[in-house]
């Protein structure tokens, strides 16, 4: 089956809830993992890694999640279909640059995702909509005791799974969650808290990984350290500073309605405008206005937006994902043109946002009530 | 604030680099600045930029017997400099000096805690129990007491067994 066909039906992945959804956007768990006794992918020469996709994909097709999914190598995707991939967060910039000797296989729900050869020789990774930490782990954790018993890893008692950085060195394990802190960029607290994040050994990038920027107010906290540590206290300890930052969100949204709410439905309004009437727009401009859209989902604002809408359209309106459809490449330009055709179509229903619909005198009363009682 | 290379000065050298958009702060003494060469940004190499400053030079005090190369795969530490990851596995053994300094101020600890894989885990825990029934055998065979000591030796015996069977797994 082709990436295209498979991708194609992407709608289902936006409807799903999780925990604290509204502001945890997605949660994710990463191993990296070697097998033993060969070159690590980026020294390996190109026979060796065709040898060592051989070897590496049937084992993980065979799995049981990987049922009916995709799999193929990445020099039989073109351009387009790696971008989709990336935009998907389904697979990294680096493996995008891949060719021959490196694969991917995904499974039906597009939540398993298996690297191979991008810098280690197994990526595994695991999705879940909303704040589920523990339930990727304990997923991913399964999956990789599977594979295990078919392919010996490359572990040392003393260093534990053996990777090509010595930054994923041990448990190999990447934790990271994407996070939508509209209240806190709004409110001029975001910085306090990235740094505040940092001092902990926690890392925020923006919403494409590592080296991007911070758009649409979306950003990704993942631990660092992966040595020294078991998996479980990692998973918890980065659970419990994302408990946090959404409490600081939470307050922040509350506060910038007590104080400034004109600001707030100011940037709502004019979000819902400039979306729903464009004629060009980019795509960087889409996606920080359409985090004011999900803020006014969030704030119960709109009568008839559904964040699923929201949140497929922050994947929709990018670069390869509006020339995902045609056979044609587009210019920005062109592009432009085509994101905005998208944009006033898919707001056309929407009603306007409609502060009076905002009940939070009322909310905070009964928060106050449960505690006297 | 304390140099992040020799942790003992104070650090009055605040450099900031910027990768692919990427932000790299680093703060040094007097004393490292000059010796990295700070009034020369392009003589910074690309290990210290991925994994932090101080990870080429730490890398070099590797094992100098080895040539500099990982017998197994060839791997120099100036390939090590220039990409910031490792040839092979047994890059762990060839580099590992250089890199003990360097996971340590990486990680939390030196030493893996987490999973390990089931194989090894059966035959570790096996592992284990033969030599705590070892010592308990001859225990029992210090103080006469042969019966239980028939019975250690029947389990031990069994155990290895055991053992033999998820090695050759």
């Amino acid at each position: 089956m082709q990436v295209r066909e498979f991708l194609s039906v992407p709608s289902d992945n936006f409807r799903k809830d999780g925990p604290h959804i509204n502001i945890v956007m997605s949660s994710r768990v990463r191993l990296a993992r070697n097998l033993a006794g060969e070159p690590f992918p980026g020294w390996a020469k190109k026979s060796q890694r065709i040898a060592s996709l051989k070897k590496i994909r049937p084992s993980v097709e065979a799995i049981s999640h990987m049922k009916n999914g995709f799999s193929d190598t990445m020099d039989n995707l073109n351009s387009l279909e790696k971008q989709v991939l990336v935009e998907r967060h389904l697979i990294s910039k680096e493996h995008a640059s891949k060719g021959r000797g490196s694969g991917i296989v995904l499974n039906k729900q597009q939540n398993i995702c298996v690297l191979i050869n991008e810098e280690d020789h197994l990526r595994i990774q695991v999705l879940k909509p909303g704040l589920q930490l523990k339930e990727a782990w304990k997923q991913i954790d399964a999956l990789d005791t599977n594979l295990e018993k078919k392919l010996k890893y490359s572990f040392d008692s003393e260093l534990g799974y053996l990777t090509a950085c010595p930054t994923n060195l041990g448990t190999g394990i990447r934790v990271s969650a994407m996070l939508h802190l509209p209240g806190l960029v709004l409110s001029e607290q975001v910085n306090q808290v990235i740094s505040a994040v940092n001092k902990l050994g926690l890392a925020v990038r923006g919403i494409y990984g590592e080296g991007s920027e911070a758009l649409g107010n979306v950003f990704q906290v993942s631990n660092q350290m992966t040595l020294g540590e078991t998996e479980k206290e990692i998973v918890d300890r980065i659970n419990k500073v994302l408990q946090q930052i959404i409490e600081h969100e939470e307050n922040a949204r509350e506060t910038l309605l007590e104080n400034k709410p004109n600001m707030v439905f100011h940037q709502i309004g004019r979000a819902y405008g400039v979306l729903s009437n464009s004629y060009i727009i980019s795509s960087k401009e889409t996606m920080n206005l359409l985090s004011f859209m999900r803020l006014g989902v969030e704030l119960e604002i709109f009568g008839n937006l559904d964040r699923s809408l929201v949140d497929e359209l922050f994947v929709a309106t990018q670069p390869a994902h509006l020339q995902k459809n045609l056979t044609e490449k587009l210019s920005a330009e062109e592009r432009d043109l085509l994101r905005a055709e998208i944009l006033r179509d898919k707001f056309k229903g929407i009603e306007p946002p409609d502060p009076s619909r905002l009940k939070p005198v009322e909310s905070e009363n009964e928060t106050e009530n449960e505690e006297e009682n | 604030m304390l140099c992040n290379i020799c942790q003992s000065k104070d650090a009055t050298v605040h450099f900031t680099k910027i990768v692919e958009g990427k932000m790299h702060k680093v703060d040094l003494c007097k004393a490292c600045a000059k010796d990295k060469g700070i009034d020369d940004p392009s003589g910074f190499s690309l290990a210290d930029v991925v994994i932090g400053l101080g990870a080429s030079v730490a890398i070099e005090k590797s094992d100098p017997e080895s040539d500099g190369r990982c017998s197994q795969c060839g791997f120099s530490h100036t390939d090590f400099k220039k990409t910031g990851r490792l040839g092979c596995p047994d890059c762990y053994k060839t580099f590992q000096k250089g890199l003990e300094t360097m996971l340590k101020t990486m990680h939390k600890g030196v030493l893996h805690v987490g999973k390990v894989p089931f194989t090894l885990k059966k035959s570790r825990d096996f592992t284990i129990k033969i030599e705590k029934l070892e010592v308990a055998l001859d225990k029992a065979v210090g103080e006469e007491q042969f019966e239980q000591a028939a019975v250690f030796r029947d389990e031990i015996n069994d155990l290895k067994k055991k053992l033999e069977k998820v090695s050759v797994n």
